[in-house]
């Protein structure tokens, strides 16, 4: 079956593709620990993190109506966590509602938690979101290695990229498989069906790895990880890293400096 | 004639107690091209994994000479490249150069080593040009091929495939067959298809039960029909069969 790809779009070419995997990841966790460490109510700071990033993936000839339809994909989760902070903070009240025993009071603070809440997450999930379109999963997966994150999740995420879609192909062949012979049956009967599959499906993934494995030691792996990158460091990554690292930096201080006056 | 394979008396069990193989004896000379037929769960893919050292139990193995145990595996497995049946199993990495690559840099080569054995394996399956894709996005046929490359890669004495032809197409499965004809190397090959047998080998052992129960020229085995008819290898019936 054919899929497309996870990291879509990683492979047009632009300021952005070009760059180290290396200077993006970091400048992609500097950006959100930036974003998260901003204090609520820095609208100044706010609006010039969306303009870094929202420039960087104009500038990434990325197609921004993808873009956005993704940075959403994430809001309902966080929705469901922010959705009762105004409920607890205490604060100035917005309004009280008497619901049969409870009484619910919202504050002005604990809307202003939400909005922050909301804010924080989108910027992020843009981030990343322009990390993931503009470096391919592969030049991802070295630069975490080269950054010396532990070698196992590295192989862990590596698996994952390369199996999902055998996995996925797996499942749908077993769900055309049920569906050619499934005639109705009650919904207990089909969650049933449903609970079996997903057994088979775990134990069917648990011999593919036995497999892996075995195709692995076959070709002398020993259990170390190595691998050949072709990463390099340019003087583009150089400039990039400074500027945009010295942006985020000054911002998050007169930030600070702002508001704790 | 130089013995790269000599197996003496080896029986081998899973833990869950089923008895696999059955006191093989066995012996493959260079050059040879070595087909291992048998009906279903009759042990070949058992008997593969141990000339890779994937299963060994002691002494009863020997490979180029040197009895197989845990401190010559790493020494082993250079020589002896397993093509694994299933090529989503043999190719693990995110692309295909890595995959090609894999063994190489296992066995400690350097950068430019590794690159050179990569491109010369692309080249002899004729994937030239591949190195950057990722597996899942190729034909089965393609998968077939680099899935062989990752082997080739390590400059193997002796290749052994597990069903090299199962699920592919006559076209896939001939230019797969020409392939093999080219390489050098020894070659042991489980299988079912009983044309690339007739085309590719010399010699045809039939393992049943985990025993070997015929071995000899393929061309004497493959024409005596009871013999096949009894491990389930020809129709029933008199009627002749492939």
């Amino acid at each position: 079956m054919k899929h497309s790809f996870l990291d879509q779009y990683s492979d047009r070419d632009s300021f952005s593709h070009r760059l180290d995997a290396r200077t993006k990841l970091l400048f992609t966790l500097l950006f959100i620990i930036s974003v998260v460490v901003t204090p609520p109510g820095g609208w100044f700071a706010f609006a010039l993190y969306l303009t870094v990033i929202a420039s960087l993936v104009l500038f990434s000839k990325l197609p921004v109506g993808y873009v956005l339809k993704r940075s959403l994909a994430v809001m309902p989760f966080v929705l469901m966590i922010a959705v009762f902070a105004p409920f607890f903070k205490e604060g100035e009240v917005a309004g009280s509602y008497n619901i049969w025993l409870w009484q619910l009071t919202v504050t002005y603070s604990g809307i202003q938690v939400v909005i922050n809440i909301l804010i924080k997450a989108w910027l992020s999930m843009f981030s990343l979101i322009w990390l993931t379109s503009t470096t391919k999963l592969t030049h991802l997966l070295h630069a975490l290695r080269r950054l010396r994150f532990p070698h196992v999740l590295v192989m862990i995420l590596s698996f994952m990229y390369r199996y999902i879609f055998v996995i996925v192909d797996e499942t749908m062949r077993m769900k055309q498989a049920r569906d050619s012979r499934s005639f109705g049956g009650g919904r207990l009967w089909q969650l049933r069906t449903i609970g079996r599959m997903i057994g088979i499906l775990f134990i069917r993934s648990y011999e593919r790895g036995e497999r892996v494995y075995a195709a692995m030691v076959a070709r002398c792996f020993d259990g170390q990880s190595r691998t050949l990158d072709s990463l390099s460091f340019k003087k583009a990554d150089a400039i990039f890293g400074i500027c945009l690292g010295l942006i985020l930096v000054s911002t998050s201080v007169v930030n600070l400096l702002v508001l704790s006056q | 004639m130089e013995e790269v394979i000599r197996i003496e008396d080896l029986s081998f069990s899973y833990p869950d107690g089923r008895q696999a193989l059955r006191s093989i004896h066995l012996t493959v000379t260079r050059g040879e091209t070595m087909a291992l037929i048998g009906p279903n769960g009759a042990g070949k893919s058992t008997l593969l994994l141990h000339l890779n050292g994937i299963f060994y139990s002691n002494g009863a193995v020997q490979i180029l000479g040197k009895a197989l145990n845990e401190n010559n595996l790493r020494w082993v497995r250079a020589r002896v490249g397993l093509v694994f049946q299933d090529p989503d199993d043999q190719l693990f990495c995110p692309t295909v150069f890595d995959d090609v690559a894999f063994g190489p840099i296992n066995m400690g080569y350097s950068k430019p080593r590794v690159c050179e054995a990569v491109k010369k394996a692309l080249e002899w399956v004729g994937m030239a040009g591949y190195e950057q894709r990722s597996p899942h996005h190729l034909s089965f046929g393609e998968k077939k091929r680099i899935a062989i490359a990752t082997v080739l890669s390590m400059s193997p004495e002796i290749l052994v495939f597990d069903e090299p032809t199962s699920n592919l197409d006559p076209r896939g499965k001939w230019s797969l067959i020409r392939l093999f004809q080219k390489l050098p190397a020894t070659k042991v090959i489980a299988t079912h298809d009983l044309e690339l047998v007739r085309a590719l080998c010399s010699r045809t052992i039939i393992l049943d039960h985990g025993r070997i129960v015929a071995d000899g020229l393929t061309n004497q085995i493959l024409a005596d029909i009871e013999l096949l008819q009894a491990s389930g290898l020809a129709p029933e019936d008199t009627a002749r069969g492939t």
